[in-house]
């Protein structure tokens, strides 16, 4: 089974490098506790929500940023959701930028903002790769019959 | 006590705890759900504060705690947390990913029992049944703490002896308070010894309400109670404690007992349901003179839910019908006035909303055990009308056993019209049920006997015909119109008057389209002992009696013809204001 362990091995060097790297947070292992044989896909299940929100959320910011006379009430509004929603799976960097996003809403400084939301931006896509490729890993190693443990 | 806390899930407390979880988030919304899944409770998801709240008031006992973001768009978390707070009367704990200091300090301002921030962890969700549990337990010393004060109220004038140094005052209220913990049914005045708990079975409730029946409520003490009972292995203070609950129940049937006939009974069904709840929850907002009538509501509210969870129990309906009727007879120390109607409206109030007050049997002789207490057997024709809100449906039916006797008649056929008002912002319905006694039958030309006992006028305004503000005066209760029976009557003190004497005035200008005034017509039919219908609306007589305790601006309309021979001395003494 060296497909398997060889799999394993990847697995888990992926996952400490997420964590290693800030990318993903001990919020991230209570998901991974938090999934059980009733709910197999848990962790998958809710980091798919926050793709989904997420994007949503970046698609708003990026609306009302482009807007004539920015609303910021409503940036910060969405900025906040973001902060919510990335803390829920541990997302710790781009949770990290939220916060002189926000800063800088209050101030009403649009280039502050803009620049923020650049950042949040590609935070939000490393991580999603990251988690990608992750949930990849784990799928290959059940597929070839190993099963991979959680941190 | 054991009431709140006796509810099935009790064995396995928490688990099974009713979480309700309030967040826009979907993300968070998932994550919580499996936590609290994991820890054993019953969660509802929405991520919608309206959605909340309308789940919330369709099951008014249907949750047993709340757990809502800060930050949502339809509706800020803070205010939700209020309406919960004032509605339900249930603990709401905040959430938030921003844990500024004056964000956790609004959130304990506007009555959250906790702030949690994101990102949360399961322990911290596995804790949360202690705010539950607080609160019922804050809820029954508020009730203890408000029944001993009306006891020491009443008991002012009245024979000490035996229960008198029980009920000392401070003394008592600290005792009670340390002793709370340790047990339920506790002997005030000795906290030394530790007793064990006494339950109340039903045989054993029976014989004691036989036997406070048999010395006339007026005159009962824990001590002849407890002979006359001839229960060995019982001791003077589960006696004297299970009396002061009694009499609270007894109250607060009373005005559970006004507030059902208006609203939802006699002609009203389609008050909804949850108007009592809401009104209850409102009503203990509403400053009712007397305080500890307030408190009972409170206490009225939680031990509904309390009452839900313990299903039917009979001696989970026992207790909370004994609280009741504790505060019931606390309030009222002296028979003539039947202060006690006031409080007796307020825990009736309450109690109307909640329990389903089941059918008292109205068998109760015209004379009045009770003078203070509306003993009476509520005769439950109208048992369609007493269906409690979903939480007090566990209100035993066994009205039997708490018979109040409502208004000892003396044979005449006295309309005891409580006048409850439920102040239910929410609904904005409030019904004001006269509790028209027997002083009636003073004042008034008379009422026939034939007559329903129970006049209620179902005037229902659902609107707020009473404003809250005006009740407030009113609250006291119209004990005084009858010397025995007592009225509750929460109304204003002056309209009684008005009412009283305007009872012989066939004219009187009856219930005013503003003023929901609805008339027992349960207990009318206590009084009387003759199965009353109720209400005989229509009446004639009646209405001349019926005092409409309008709140002043609403009484506007009608001309209570004072009529200086009135000889029931309304309200004005009988102002059972704490």
């Amino acid at each position: 089974m060296d497909v398997v362990v060889q799999l394993q091995r990847q697995l888990t060097d992926h996952t400490a490098s997420l964590f290693h790297e800030g990318f993903l947070n001990e919020q991230f292992n209570q998901l991974q506790q938090l999934q059980d044989e009733s709910n197999p896909d848990f962790v998958v299940e809710v980091v798919s929500l926050f793709f989904e929100d997420s994007e949503r959320l970046l698609n708003e910011l990026a609306k009302a940023l482009e807007q004539q006379a920015v609303d910021y009430k409503k940036v910060d509004a969405h900025v906040h959701q973001l902060k919510g929603s990335s803390s829920s799976i541990g997302a710790q960097r781009v949770q990290a930028v939220c916060i002189p996003f926000r800063n800088f809403c209050e101030e009403q400084n649009i280039e502050g903002c803009l620049k923020c939301l650049q950042q949040v931006k590609h935070e939000y896509s490393l991580v999603k790769n990251k988690l990608e490729t992750l949930f990849k890993l784990e799928q290959q190693l059940i597929a070839a019959g190993g099963s991979f443990p959680t941190l | 006590m054991e009431n709140g806390f006796s509810s099935p899930r009790s064995e396995s407390f928490p688990a099974g705890l009713r979480v309700l979880v309030v967040d826009d988030d979907p993300t968070w919304l998932k994550i919580l759900e499996k936590m609290l899944k994991k820890c054993a409770y019953d969660v509802t998801t929405c991520h919608l504060a309206r959605e909340a709240l309308n789940l919330l008031r369709e099951r008014k006992d249907g949750y047993d705690i709340v757990i809502s973001d800060v930050n949502m768009p339809d509706m800020d978390g803070f205010k939700l947390l209020e309406h919960v707070g004032l509605e339900m009367d249930l603990p709401v704990i905040m959430m938030s990913v921003d844990g500024e200091t004056s964000k956790v300090m609004k959130g304990v301002q506007h009555g959250a029992c906790d702030y949690l921030l994101k990102p949360i962890r399961m322990k911290e969700l596995r804790n949360i049944w202690q705010h539950v549990f607080r609160k019922k337990i804050h809820e029954i010393r508020d009730i203890e703490h408000e029944n001993i004060d009306i006891i020491q109220m009443s008991r002012n004038g009245s024979d000490l002896s035996d229960d008198g140094h029980m009920y000392c005052g401070e003394d008592f209220n600290s005792k009670k308070r340390k002793d709370f913990d340790k047990n339920d049914d506790k002997d005030f005045s000795d906290h030394s010894t530790k007793k064990h708990r006494v339950v109340w079975s039903v045989d054993l409730h029976q014989k004691f309400v036989k036997a406070v029946n048999q010395i006339g409520f007026d005159k009962v003490g824990p001590k002849k109670i407890l002979d006359l009972m001839n229960v060995p292995w019982l001791t003077r203070e589960n006696v004297a404690s299970h009396l002061q609950k009694y009499r609270l129940y007894l109250s607060r049937l009373q005005k559970e007992n006004d507030l059902k006939a208006s609203f939802g009974g006699i002609k009203h069904s389609d008050f909804p349901p949850k108007d009592p709840a809401a009104s209850f929850g409102h009503q203990s907002s509403i400053n009712l003179n007397q305080n500890d009538v307030a408190n009972g509501y409170q206490f009225c509210g939680s031990n509904f839910v309390a009452q839900d969870a313990e299903t039917k129990n009979n001696e989970g309906d026992l207790k909370i019908v004994s609280e009741i009727k504790r505060t019931l007879t606390a309030d009222v120390s002296d028979p003539q006035k039947m202060r006690s109607s006031q409080s007796f409206s307020h825990s009736f109030a309450s109690l109307e909303t909640e329990a389903s007050y089941p059918a008292f049997d109205s068998t109760n002789p015209p004379e009045f055990s009770w003078s203070e207490n509306p003993e009476t057997q509520i005769k439950k024709e109208h048992k369609p009308h007493l269906q409690l809100e979903d939480g007090y449906s566990q209100l035993p039916p066994h009205g039997q056993q708490h018979q109040i006797p409502i208004n000892q008649l003396q044979s005449d056929p006295a309309v005891t019209s409580v006048l409850s008002l439920t102040g239910r912002d929410m609904s904005g319905s409030i019904e004001i049920k006269p509790l028209f006694n027997e002083c009636k039958s003073k004042n008034v030309s008379h009422v026939s006997p034939t007559e329903s006992a129970i006049d209620t006028f179902p005037v229902q305004t659902k609107s707020q015909l009473i404003n809250h503000q005006s009740f407030e005066p009113i609250s006291t209760v119209i004990s005084s119109m009858k010397p025995q029976g007592f009225n509750l009557s929460i109304t204003d003190l002056e309209s009684c008057q008005r009412n009283l004497t305007s009872a012989s005035d066939p004219n009187f200008a009856p219930i005013n389209e503003d003023l929901t005034v609805w008339l027992q017509g349960d207990y009318y039919r206590m009084n009387f002992g003759q199965s009353i219908d109720f209400i005989d609306y229509d009446d004639p007589g009646f209405l001349a009696e019926v005092p409409f305790y309008l709140y002043d601006p609403l009484t506007s309309d009608f001309q209570c013809p004072i009529d200086s021979t009135t000889e029931c001395p309304i309200v004005d003494q009988g102002l059972f204001i704490a």
